[in-house]
């Protein structure tokens, strides 16, 4: 695998967020890729063969391809089995037409997916470049070393061009190893090795740089990404196999019938047969036995309607109209981003409405992933509302003009000089890790390695503390106006086991200070004596409100101590071992006796809707666990935000257990709120098997589950686990890469559009832009889907087992000669004319009760869960049905026929009118059941049943006229036999008591059913009915958020250890001359893909100038 | 600031796109189930007494002739060595037999409706086209040609077989035998004798069956079938074509004359008749019996007692159905409950 590229053009393709993204255009190259201003074309040769046919292929290949299909291959039979003249009971017709017409609609839509499929892969929306292939890194604009990735989406502005040298790269054939990268780059004679630090790997997105360049080394399908998000299983639903499985049932059913009528014409043909020779005579002598040979394969040509072909095709057509349902949604539609709903796959719907477990990835499909700074408290009192009054930030030039915040009298306060509230900005303007960035004066943006961070270092800023620029030893802001810059003398960096940080710095005035923020729990216990009477009450508030609190503290520090102490310090920094410890025990000792400052509460912000959703999907009894990379703390404090984890639900326990390999797995299980945490190193790849088990015993004992510190790979593990263990329908939704493989690994997969890319809604059956659409989709349109199929099936075998039973029953009076009771057209047409429209009609409009009523009572979904409305117990049902239907439909008109003649004395019960009354007793009986079980009537309803009916009856007519029988004489020899038998009131009348024969019991049934055991769906459609006309469906409720006063923690910070040596190191703010640009590779730490916790924003530090042992700690 | 403007992607409001077309919603409630089936019960109580009154005035006199017992008359004609044997049954009616009285005959345990047997004939050959006399289609083997390899003309079972036995009804009055008119006009359906089966246009008729043969059973050629009336011959002679449209059942009737002319019109007067039987078609090797039929008939066609009774029963079995459905609606009200 190489790639070869010269004469380059490169051109600019998008800017997001002041990061320019350039991709080569290379006029031979290997892999090229070319682009315009809407599209990016990633082909190879410049032609990706990802079509299946070409015009002239597609023909023969796809029949080869549909052949190859147990359907149509059974059809093929048994047109070769119709080609025998000594078996064909059946006109070759009977066959064909159907055949062709299943062929042909396959073939259009095989066309036309094989269109949509080249377009998949050509056009890639401009949007998408970065995330569609793994690209080389060449170039970037920044001087700073420091470049961080991020995952968001790209945008197109303009295009600019430059020209590169002819180079060559070498490197290894795509694969799934994220976290390997062989390869090397030749340009102007001189070899680079490249590894996986050199290359972008498709999802990331750059950060910090205004452009970059790029190769793309692989695309599309070859991407590391797509390589190691597992194999795009073929997915099939439930009933798929259930129906697979019955037509398997159907083929040795259809063997014992067709068995069955064999013996019974041997015997036959022993008894009758051998002495009706002079009027039936058998020139090869009466052979009983070959007879039943032949008899049962014409059998199996007249009774094949069990095996329903056209089945295949109406279920396609039904679920492909049920997922444009999906598509044409307005209210799954998101206006802010302009994003409608998306069924990606049109296979699935059915199962939508049988969910019982639902997976969820928190960040950006829980919450927005959006921290605000919402409320703080200062010396014991809270500021800040979720409501109100907006503050107004103008006095302060260098105010985010984004922020919000509720509560004047905070900035007030500030405003007076309060010096515990300056001191609180003061140390949320210093502790912290935050790279500003200033392009213009005035202009700030902050990189925050946490939005936490981020979102207090903002709000500091507002409120007169403004973080203006940092260097290794000193932090540069503004305290109401005036420039103030302080020494930084230490950053006691974060970490899990501390929870906190502080920084030693030094103020003009040259007062020493230790800054510290941290967990509520870990600071409390080291404060100075004078500050323990401070109430926690303000804490506990926030935290029942589901915030992120942090506290603040700090401490005068004397110069004599803290040159000691800085002594020490130095010695620790560059022990050989023991390091760790010792730099602890320095922390330790400095970190006490603080005074405190207040707390702060950031909002992690939740999606709209998510607690309600959470709650009606949890009333559905659908079992919700959450998977997710974060920490504990973090998706605890979401559980809680979102009412999945409440407050009776309370203490943790952690268990833990050691594998053989030493790793950890941590399984920490409450009580009554059930948190489970896989506390596992991120190169942990597999869930112990000993674990397994019990891990799932004991998850689902539990109401709520979440599991923390997650792969990617633990996700999808913990998916198939359920799957295989509880055999249950299971659903992931999610927004970002480390999603993929949960989402393709469950049942069905929904991506979150529009958030962290692209990535999981390509690889999802279905998408939306916000998580509490996943309340429509199941309760409304998943319940519908369910529902719809179930009534075609059921009602699909009812008709088709009717029709061929009277066939079994009329076998036994006429010697098992496999003469058929109906007219071979009526054969043909009853199917894919006379029935198809109406039970289209209902399986694509039928609701039992409306969207409103299905939202509102989620118990309505709980029968799709419990398979009741079709399962082998149904199927059986059917048969029973249709066994007892076929029975009156053959029997009454027989007895009603027996030796009876018409009005005017003439031949009434020859086979042609009796064939004639035996179909048109079947189609209306049929056509009966349907109206019964059609809940809804539309007008499209209306007209198909009604337009089916009259098309029978006109194409009867027709083919039984005159003229046709004149024209082509031995393909319509039933002239005359309507006219001449339907205006008999007989046959009406027999018309008549069929169908009421058929159709009554069933109603009898049903309304008895509904008066003993009235089901939920009946007593809402009652409550519907009666109040239809007096009340309108109420509106969506809103349960009040409930908030409960707590004694728990509300700490969680999604901070990550590492950046406080990062920003001391100064390293980062090395700038080098550049010399040579375009070998200038940028390698990057390992890929978002292989780490457990989504990150906001990695580092790519050192360029490859920089000698090995200079490159940065990376985290491990 | 234009893209929160952007709607290019919003879904169409239509009352179809967002399943919101009006409609139906009718439920099983008391309200309907309950007089409905009070309702059609009623209604098929009368329909069922009309049908049974009905089919109870039909008169109907069958008489089988197959000659099974030995002291009936026509046992003497089962011996298949016995050719063109007559025999004649007597019977006597106490009361008129109101006209018009249908003649039929009626075949059991005889398949006309196996499949191989029904498909045993050249559709085109009997709407008199000429090249299918010389070349009969294949369905009709064996009877497609005779041992000289001549086109059998009509060709196939059905035609082969086609029922020969002659009927003629005799009034016995003062010891005297007065013939009762029986007529053959107008027995077949009206489009088998205009439209389906047609004779050649070539005249005389015979000339068309040059080069073919008749079919083996059969005593004459098909342009010779009535002696009687020359118009009546062919394929479109009335008894052909009545045996031609096969019977549904391995049990049936075929109607074989009408008695609609002079005296008789209203009907048979009581008195003692006799029956005289060309007796030609052997049934006897397949169990097979033979009868002779004189029915009346109505507006619901021949007797049928099972209509009417089965109208009755499920009318009947409607109302207490309605009943009970009544007693489990006031035990449970449903839809009244909460």
């Amino acid at each position: 695998m190489y790639v070869h590229y010269s004469a380059c053009t490169c051109m600019f393709v998008c800017e997001l967020q002041r990061v320019y993204m350039y991709v080569c255009t290379c006029t031979t190259v290997h892999v090229h890729v070319s682009l315009n201003m809407h599209s990016v074309l990633l082909s190879q040769d410049n032609a990706i063969r990802t079509s299946k046919y070409n015009v002239f292929s597609f023909l023969p290949l796809n029949l080869f391809e549909q052949f190859q299909r147990l359907a149509n291959a059974y059809f093929l039979v048994l047109l070769i089995l119709q080609l025998i003249p000594e078996i064909s009971s059946l006109s070759w017709f009977t066959t064909v037409v159907p055949l062709l017409l299943v062929l042909t609609m396959t073939a259009v839509k095989d066309a036309s997916d094989d269109i949509v499929r080249d377009g998949r892969y050509y056009l890639l929306p401009l949007s998408e470049c970065l995330s569609q292939a793994d690209l080389l890194l060449l170039t970037s604009s920044e001087p700073l070393n420091l470049v961080y990735i991020e995952t968001a989406e790209l945008d197109g502005t303009f295009i600019l061009k430059c020209v590169f040298p002819t180079g060559e790269v070498r490197c290894e054939p795509p694969n799934n190893r994220l976290d390997k990268f062989k390869g090397t780059l030749t340009v102007n004679g001189q070899t680079y090795a490249l590894d996986n630090d050199k290359v972008l790997l498709r999802g990331c997105t750059l950060r910090n740089t205004e452009w970059c360049f790029g190769l793309v080394v692989f695309g599309g399908p070859d991407t590391k990404l797509m390589q190691s998000s597992g194999k795009t299983v073929f997915k099939r639903t439930s009933i798929d196999g259930l129906m697979n499985v019955l037509v398997l049932c159907i083929f040795g059913f259809l063997a014992v019938m067709c068995s069955i009528l064999a013996v019974g014409n041997a015997i036959w043909e022993v008894r009758e047969g051998s002495v009706f020779i002079a009027f039936l005579p058998r020139p090869n002598g009466v052979n009983a036995g070959f007879s039943a040979f032949l008899t049962f394969w014409s059998y199996v040509i007249i009774l094949n309607t069990v095996v329903p072909i056209s089945l295949y095709v109406s279920v396609e057509i039904i679920r492909l109209g049920n997922s444009f349902y999906i598509d044409w949604d307005r209210k799954m539609y998101y206006p802010k981003s302009d994003t409608p709903a998306q069924a990606r796959t049109t296979t699935l719907n059915e199962e939508l409405g049988q969910i019982k477990y639902i997976f969820s990835d928190k960040t950006g499909t829980l919450t927005q992933n959006i921290m605000t700074f919402n409320k703080c408290s200062i010396n014991g009192k809270s500021y800040g509302r979720s409501i109100g009054e907006t503050v107004d930030f103008t006095w302060n030039e260098l105010a985010d003009p984004k922020f919000v915040f509720h509560d004047p009298s905070l900035v007030e306060l500030v405003r007076e000089g309060d010096l515990a509230a300056q001191h609180f900005f003061r140390l949320l303007a210093l502790c912290h890790t935050v790279m500003p960035e200033e392009k213009t004066e005035g202009e700030l943006y902050y990189q925050a390695q946490s939005p936490d961070e981020g979102a207090l270092v903002t709000a500091a800023r507002n409120f007169g503390f403004v973080f203006r620029s940092r260097t290794p030893e000193s932090i540069r802001i503004m305290e109401m106006g005036q420039e103030v810059t302080y020494d930084l003398l230490a950053v006691l960096d974060f970490n899990n086991v501390r929870k906190r940080m502080s920084v030693i710095v030094r103020s003009p005035k040259g007062k020493l200070i230790l800054f510290c923020k941290g967990a509520d729990t870990i600071v409390y216990e080291r404060l100075h004596p004078s500050c323990l009477k401070e109430s926690k009450d303000g804490l506990y508030e926030y935290a029942g409100d589901g915030l992120r609190t942090l506290a603040l503290a700090y401490k005068d520090l004397d110069d004599d101590y803290m040159e000691d102490w800085r002594r020490r310090h130095h010695e620790a920094n560059i022990a050989m071992d023991g390091k760790e410890e010792r730099l602890d025990e320095l922390y330790e000792e400095i970190e006490k006796d603080l005074m405190l400052l207040g707390a702060t509460a950031v909002e992690d912000k939740l999606q709209d809707g998510v607690p309600q959703t959470i709650e009606q999907l949890a009333k559905a009894d659908i079992k919700i666990w959450v998977l997710t990379g974060d920490k504990q703390e973090t998706a605890e404090n979401i559980g809680y935000a979102c009412n999945m984890l409440r407050e009776d639900m309370t203490e943790v326990f952690i268990v833990a257990a050691n594998t053989a390999e030493g790793r950890d797995v941590t399984t920490s299980i409450s009580c009554f709120a059930n948190v489970i945490t896989h506390n596992s190193s991120p190169k942990a790849y597999a869930l112990e098997k000993d674990l397994e088990l019990e891990l799932l015993r004991t998850a689902c004992m539990c109401q709520t589950v979440i599991c923390c510190r997650v792969t990617p790979l633990q996700k999808a593990q913990v998916v198939e686990l359920v799957k295989h263990y509880k055999q249950a329908v299971t659903l992931a939704i999610g927004d970002g890469a480390n999603d993929v493989s949960m989402i393709k690994a469950a049942h069905i997969g929904v991506g979150i559009s529009g958030q962290e890319g692209m990535q999981a809604v390509l690889s999802s059956d279905y998408s939306f832009a916000q998580f509490r659409y996943l309340q429509r989709l199941l309760l409304v349109h998943g319940r519908w889907s369910y529902l719809r199929m179930c009534k075609f099936l059921r009602y699909f075998f009812y008709k088709n087992f009717t029709f061929t039973f009277v066939h079994f029953w009329y076998a036994f009076f006429c010697g098992f000669s496999a003469q058929t009771v109906y007219d071979e057209w009526f054969i043909t047409l009853y199917n894919l004319v006379y029935t198809a429209l109406p039970v289209l009609g209902m399986s694509l409009f039928d609701q039992d009760v409306n969207d409103r009523w299905s939202s509102q009572h989620p118990q309505l979904y709980s029968p799709g869960q419990l398979n009741l409305y079709f399962s082998k117990k149904a199927f059986v049902r059917c048969m029973m049905h249709s066994c007892y239907s076929s029975l009156i439909l053959f029997f009454i008109p027989w007895a009603a026929m027996y030796d009876t003649v018409r009005d005017d004395g003439k031949d009434i019960v020859d086979y042609q009118s009796f064939a004639l009354l035996a179909q048109t007793c079947l189609l209306i009986a049929v056509t009966i059941q349907l109206s019964l079980d059609t809940h809804y009537w539309t007008a499209v309803n209306q007209f198909f049943v009604w337009g089916s009916l009259s098309a029978y009856f006109a194409i009867t007519f027709t083919m039984y006229s005159n003229g046709m029988f004149l024209i082509f004489t031995s393909t319509f020899p039933f002239i005359g036999t309507a006219r001449n038998s339907l205006n008999q009131p007989n046959v009406w009348l027999t018309i008549l008591l069929t169908s009421i024969l058929c159709a009554l019991p069933v109603v009898a049934y049903r309304f008895t059913l509904i008066q003993l055991w009235p089901t939920i769906n009946d007593k809402v459609q009652v409550r519907h009915k009666v109040r239809k006309e007096a009340l309108p469906a109420p509106a969506p409720r809103r349960p009040p958020v409930r908030r409960i006063s707590t004694r728990r923690s509300g700490y969680a910070f999604s901070h990550a250890q590492g950046y406080g040596e990062l920003v001391t190191s100064g390293r980062f703010l090395l700038r080098r001359p550049q010399k040579i640009r375009t070998a200038l590779l940028f390698p990057q730490s390992d890929s978002p893909l292989s780490q457990g916790q989504p990150q906001l924003y990695r580092p790519i530090t050192a360029l490859n100038r920089v000698p090995e042992e200079e490159q940065p700690a990376q985290q491990s | 600031m234009s893209k929160e403007e952007n709607t290019a992607n919003r879904p169409d409001n239509t009352a179809f796109t967002q399943q919101r077309l009006p409609a139906w919603q009718p439920m099983l409630s008391a309200g309907i189930v309950i007089p409905g089936f009070v309702i059609i019960g009623v209604a098929f109580i009368g329909i069922g007494v009309a049908l049974f009154v009905t089919s109870q005035n039909i008169q109907v006199l069958e008489k089988d002739y197959t000659g099974i017992e030995t002291n009936s008359s026509c046992f003497k004609c089962t011996n298949p060595r016995v050719k063109n044997c007559n025999c004649t049954i007597n019977f006597s009616l106490d009361k008129l037999f109101e006209g018009p009285v249908f003649v039929y005959y009626g075949l059991s345990n005889y398949f006309q409706n196996y499949r191989k047997y029904g498909a045993s004939k050249d559709a085109a050959q009997l709407t008199g086209d000429l090249a299918y006399f010389t070349e009969p289609s294949t369905s009709c083997v064996p009877y497609q040609r005779d041992a000289k390899n001549k086109p059998i003309v009509p060709c196939g079972s059905i035609a082969n077989s086609m029922f020969n036995d002659t009927f003629k009804l005799f009034q016995i009055v003062n010891s005297g035998n007065v013939a009762v008119p029986l007529d053959g006009k107008g027995i077949a359906w009206w489009t088998d004798y205009n439209i389906k089966y047609r004779n050649p246009t070539t005249n005389p008729l015979k000339n068309a069956f040059n080069d073919t043969v008749k079919p083996i059973f059969w005593p004459r050629p098909a342009y010779e079938l009535d002696t009687t009336n020359a118009a009546n011959n062919g394929f479109i002679n009335q008894d052909f074509l009545v045996w031609m449209r096969r019977s549904a059942l391995p049990n049936f009737r075929k109607l074989y004359r009408r008695i609609t002319e002079g005296e008789y019109a209203k009907g048979l007067p009581a008195g003692d008749y006799a029956l005289v039987i060309g007796y030609n078609y052997p049934v006897k090797a397949f169990d097979g019996r033979k009868k002779v039929v004189f029915s009346n008939v109505s507006w619901m066609g021949g007797k049928n007692q099972f209509l009417g009774i089965a109208y009755l029963v499920i009318g009947s079995l409607c109302v207490v159905m309605s009943i009970v459905m009544l007693i489990v609606y006031a035990k449970f009200k449903f839809p009244d409950e909460e």
